[in-house]
């Protein structure tokens, strides 16, 4: 795990920073004069002092080598992740002019690498065993299964009985009464174990005030919803792979327990959603070899940014395994074998009507899917009307961006890097339209990342 | 959901549309098509709405394309090299104002070298990454101050990038061709048509240009409308007229001193008065050496002054404004009028054949000193004469220099706008080495950045000793603002020695010692960074990496 010659770009490391304050405090401190005594070794570590308001200069110690993204440490006492300072000292070894020098670690440096180090053998050790000691009752385990299943199927059966009631009435009530299930419907999801119902009844409530069309929408959630629920009560009737991917709609714990599949996977977009409670962030992968379209999840706590980062545009060598359903996605990053180094690797591209086709596939393995990531082949971002859309530049076929991408400023990014010309777009294509993630321009040029 | 722009395949929309009025009105009100009413017909129509639903996804189609909007036109320019692309990513994602409030810390301030950055780029004559476009019109956007040099880099992308998008819309207005193209000045049709029929702003961009390229002919054009012309038009076109002006702009001018409006005549007499030669000026030399007579019978030769007793209509007809501002006297009002317009070569003539250094050094009797040397300041500063204006400057050093003296600040930093580059930054650095640095920015804003060596010198010199006097930094946050921007960076080797904190002195002001450690280190860091910069962009083609010799 040599860390030779790989140097991240700027972009890369701002890229890790848990919010625009942080980046922007971070750029600040990208520069020698705040820094002493940094260095960086072989190893992948990169250390310094960092003069701040205190008469003590913080230590900012960096394990850019660690598999799941780097791992940082700084006497500061800042509680964001990673601080400004790791981000400073990350942005002066990625300037590489020379003040960040190779060299052999400080004791202080040094003793928190080897902790590390020393844990995740052990860890290793400690794993490789078996899965045994895991799960140490196999017995008591189903048990405990058996009873969420069951708090679960009396969830279902009284959404069901919900759901009823307000067709029965109508979607038009639903308007006034503001909210059409209710926070208190979505609470008794929670009581029966079922997350993945609570949240599918929450998004209900907003839609009435999402604006015109909205009972076309609402019709098509409930209804949606009601498959779900259909889905789970006849769980036992269904192929395998489907029943799978009710499971983990409802909301079941599943672990990535599909082969690991090893390959160079370039990454392809990383992006966070938030919500009052919790911080997703998504992770596209591409297997260059596998041609393997992958997504890693990992969470984090509102306001903090969840830990696995990984820098948009390189490629890392590694395992991927993937969680259990039909055309499931979702995987988990295994053992990585080498840092994210820059790669020449782009994703090869389909025309939007066979993006378009490429929804409508996969719903049959998961009809609850609102996207599928796609990477669309020469297509030019064109003004149609107050919208937008991404044309084929060989055939009069689009596919309009959805509202919200139409919103962020990624767009204009877009725009301009392609400047009317045809470029490759990564994305993802569902029901509400494109939402584009990532683009490149035609011939070389870096990747550019619109999220 | 159901994108309108991603339309269903078509049979079903009247059954889909059925099966939403049925669940807006309620399956009590309305039965689902093909069902019993009562308990299960709500049933039967989520089933039946969820059928429908994943077959109207499941069949989306691509829309049609609209029109495509044009290419971008070609930018020849080479790329940005790779670190340098970076830098302007990291100075374009510096927003101002969240550093705000009196202390600043360490860092640097980024946003406030992008000036520098685009002016060394554009130098160099790099084209910007597509992707950096959307930020850099943003930070144009806040701030004009930025938009020439900014629209420079960005190139026509950015305009074309401009069209689409409301925001930005400024780039059209900021560059010339953008939005209303000027027509090739060798063509005289489209000239006159542009002339005749464009708007006010277009044609003062016209007229502009044209003076740039052929002096004669922009006067000329303005000749053929001149009389028809609103008079706060004349007034614009009159002020274009600046650039370039010559002594064969005389004739004109001399008719536009009997221009119906005041504000014309008054800023014809003042270009007039800017060309020691035009008639107006000898006719203001007759005028203003009357006033001004040497006294050999005092002891040491003194000027005295007899200010004008009136002021007739031919002085006013020369752009002299009769009505004195509150406060002043109407006869040196006047008097400062003509001096100010009156030819500075005349004076050696009038006293005596002695230089200007000669004649400013003379005694001025009754007071009138002050009046004199500020109406000779102003001439000298209108008729770009560096001479006088050294004369007037006297020698930096002189203790008076730095007191409430004849000559003010803001006039001594007119003044210096006369010479060259080189003698301006002697001059300020002898100040400042003088009398410090409290009342030195404005003098220091004249000078050419990077700043000389001498210069450089003086001011850190000068930082120096305010710190060992024990006041706070941010006394002097306005000159460390300057110096970080406007200080060579090969100067940051000298100020390694200013970094570390000093044991605090009895009397000076409690932690003074670490804030301006603290102002230092930003200083060094701004520096650093400013020379990393520069280096940058020098290494020339997309390779980068080698740095320059």
């Amino acid at each position: 795990m040599t860390q030779q010659g790989v140097r991240w770009t700027a972009d890369q490391v701002l890229a890790l920073a848990p919010d625009a304050a942080s980046r922007k405090a971070g750029s600040r401190l990208g520069a020698a004069g705040p820094w002493s005594e940094a260095g960086s070794s072989d190893e992948g570590t990169v250390w310094g002092l960092c003069k701040g308001s205190g008469s003590k200069p913080y230590q900012t110690v960096i394990d850019i080598a660690e598999p799941s993204g780097p791992a940082y440490k700084c006497s500061c006492p800042s509680r964001k992740f990673p601080c400004k300072h790791a981000l400073g000292l990350l942005l002066l070894w990625a300037g590489g002019d020379g003040a960040v020098p190779p060299g052999q670690p400080p004791d202080w440096a040094e003793q928190w690498i080897k902790g590390r180090r020393q844990r995740a053998e052990e860890k290793r050790t400690a794993s490789a065993p078996g899965s045994a000691s895991g799960t140490a009752d196999p017995e008591a385990a189903r048990r405990r299964a058996e009873r969420r299943a069951v708090r679960v199927t009396a969830g279902a059966t009284e959404l069901e009985q919900r759901l009823a009631d307000l067709l029965r009435g109508g979607l038009a009530g639903a308007e006034q009464a503001g909210y059409g299930l209710g926070e208190e419907t979505a609470a008794r999801m929670v009581d029966a174990q079922a997350p993945g119902l609570a949240a599918r009844v929450r998004e209900l409530g907003a839609i009435p005030a999402s604006g015109p069309g909205w009972p076309v929408r609402l019709l098509e959630e409930c209804a949606l919803l009601h498959l779900l629920d259909q889905g789970w009560l006849r769980r036992e009737l269904l192929p395998d792979g489907l029943a799978d991917t009710v499971r983990s709609r409802v909301g079941l714990p599943a672990s990535a327990d599909g082969p690991p599949v090893r390959d160079r996977w370039l990454v392809l977009a990383q992006y966070d959603t938030a919500d009052v409670k919790l911080t997703t962030r998504r992770i596209w992968l591409y297997g260059a070899d596998s041609g393997r379209t992958a997504l890693l999840l990992s969470y984090g706590a509102a306001g903090r940014a969840p830990e696995l980062a990984l820098p948009v545009g390189l490629a890392l060598e590694a395992e991927v395994s993937a969680y259990p359903g039909a055309g499931q996605l979702r995987a988990a990053l295994g053992e990585q074998f080498a840092p994210p180094a820059p790669t020449a690797i782009r994703p090869p591209g389909v025309t939007t009507a066979e993006a378009a086709a490429r929804y409508g596939e996969a719903l049959r393995g998961d009809p609850w899917l609102d996207s599928v990531p796609v990477t669309l082949d020469r297509v030019v971002p064109t003004p149609d009307g107050d919208s937008w859309q991404l044309a084929d530049a060989d055939a009069d076929t689009a596919l309009p961006l959805t509202p919200a991408a139409r919103a962020r400023p990624g767009l204009w990014r877009l725009v301009a890097l392609s400047g009317g010309a045809p470029v490759k777009v990564f994305g993802e294509c569902g029901h509400r339209g494109f939402t584009p993630l990532t683009a490149w321009a035609e011939g070389k040029g870096e990747v550019v990342q619109l999220c | 959901m159901n994108s309108p722009a991603l339309p269903a395949d078509s049979p079903a929309p009247a059954a889909w549309e059925e099966l939403v009025t049925t669940a807006l009105l309620g399956t009590d009100r309305r039965t689902p098509p093909g069902c019993e009413p009562g308990r299960e017909a709500p049933v039967a129509l989520l089933d039946a709405a969820a059928v429908e639903t994943v077959r109207r996804r499941a069949g989306l189609r691509p829309a049609r394309a609209a029109q495509r909007p044009r290419p971008a036109p070609e930018d020849p320019r080479p790329a940005l090299p790779p670190a340098a692309a970076r830098r302007l990513a990291m100075l374009l994602a510096d927003r101002p104002g969240a550093a705000g409030g009196g202390r600043r810390g360490t860092a640097p301030d980024l946003m406030e070298l992008l000036p520098q950055w685009l002016a060394a780029a554009n130098e160099r004559g790099f084209a910007p990454p597509p992707q950096a476009l959307p930020a850099l019109l943003d930070a144009a956007r806040g701030r004009t101050d930025l938009r020439p040099a900014a629209l420079t880099f960005a190139g026509p992308r950015a305009v074309w990038l401009a069209r689409l998008n409301p925001d930005w819309r400024f780039a059209l207005r900021a560059t010339p061709g953008a939005g209303a193209a000027l027509p090739h000045l060798e063509d005289a049709a489209q000239v006159q048509q542009l002339w005749q029929e464009g708007l006010f702003a277009e044609r003062v961009a016209l007229l502009s240009a044209i003076r740039a390229h052929e002096p004669a002919a922009a006067r000329e054009l303005l000749t053929t409308t001149w009389a028809t012309e609103r008079a706060e038009d004349r007034l614009m076109f009159l002020d274009s007229l600046r650039a370039g002006l010559g002594p064969e702009d005389e004739p004109f001018l001399e008719q536009a001193l009997a221009d119906r409006s005041r504000n014309v005549r008054a800023t014809a007499a003042e270009l007039l008065s800017a060309l020691p030669e035009s008639a107006l000026a000898a006719r203001m030399a007759v005028r203003a050496g009357t006033c001004v007579a040497l006294d050999h019978t005092r002891e040491a030769p003194t000027i005295t002054v007899e200010a004008p007793h009136e002021c007739d209509a031919g002085m006013e007809r020369d752009g002299v404004v009769p009505k004195a501002p509150a406060g002043r006297g109407e006869r040196s009002w006047w008097f400062g009028q003509l001096v100010e317009a009156a030819p500075l070569g005349a004076w050696p003539r009038r006293l005596g054949g002695r230089t200007p250094g000669e004649i400013v050094a003379l005694p001025v009797a009754d007071d009138w000193q002050s009046e004199l040397h500020a109406a000779w300041c102003r001439a000298a500063v209108r008729q770009r004469n560096a001479e006088w204006a050294r004369a007037l400057l006297g020698s930096p050093s002189a203790p008076e220099a730095g007191g409430p003296g004849a000559v003010s600040l803001a006039e001594r930093a007119k003044l210096l706008g006369t010479l060259g580059s080189g003698e301006r930054a002697e001059w300020v650095a002898g100040f400042i080495a003088m009398h410090g640095l409290s009342e030195a920015f404005q003098l220091l804003g004249m000078c050419v950045v990077p700043w000389s060596a001498p210069l450089g010198r003086a001011v850190v010199d000068a930082l120096n000793i305010a710190r060992d006097a024990g006041s706070y930094p941010w006394s002097f946050s306005g000159v460390m603002g300057l110096a970080e921007r406007c200080l060579d960076p090969a100067e940051a080797s000298r100020l390694d020695g200013l970094l570390a904190v000093p044991d605090e002195p009895e009397d000076a002001s409690p932690g003074a010692g670490g804030y301006w450690a603290e102002a230092f280190q930003r200083l060094v860091t701004t520096l650093r960074l400013r020379a990393a910069m520069i280096e940058e962009l020098g290494t020339a083609g997309p390779s980068g990496g080698a740095a320059p010799s």
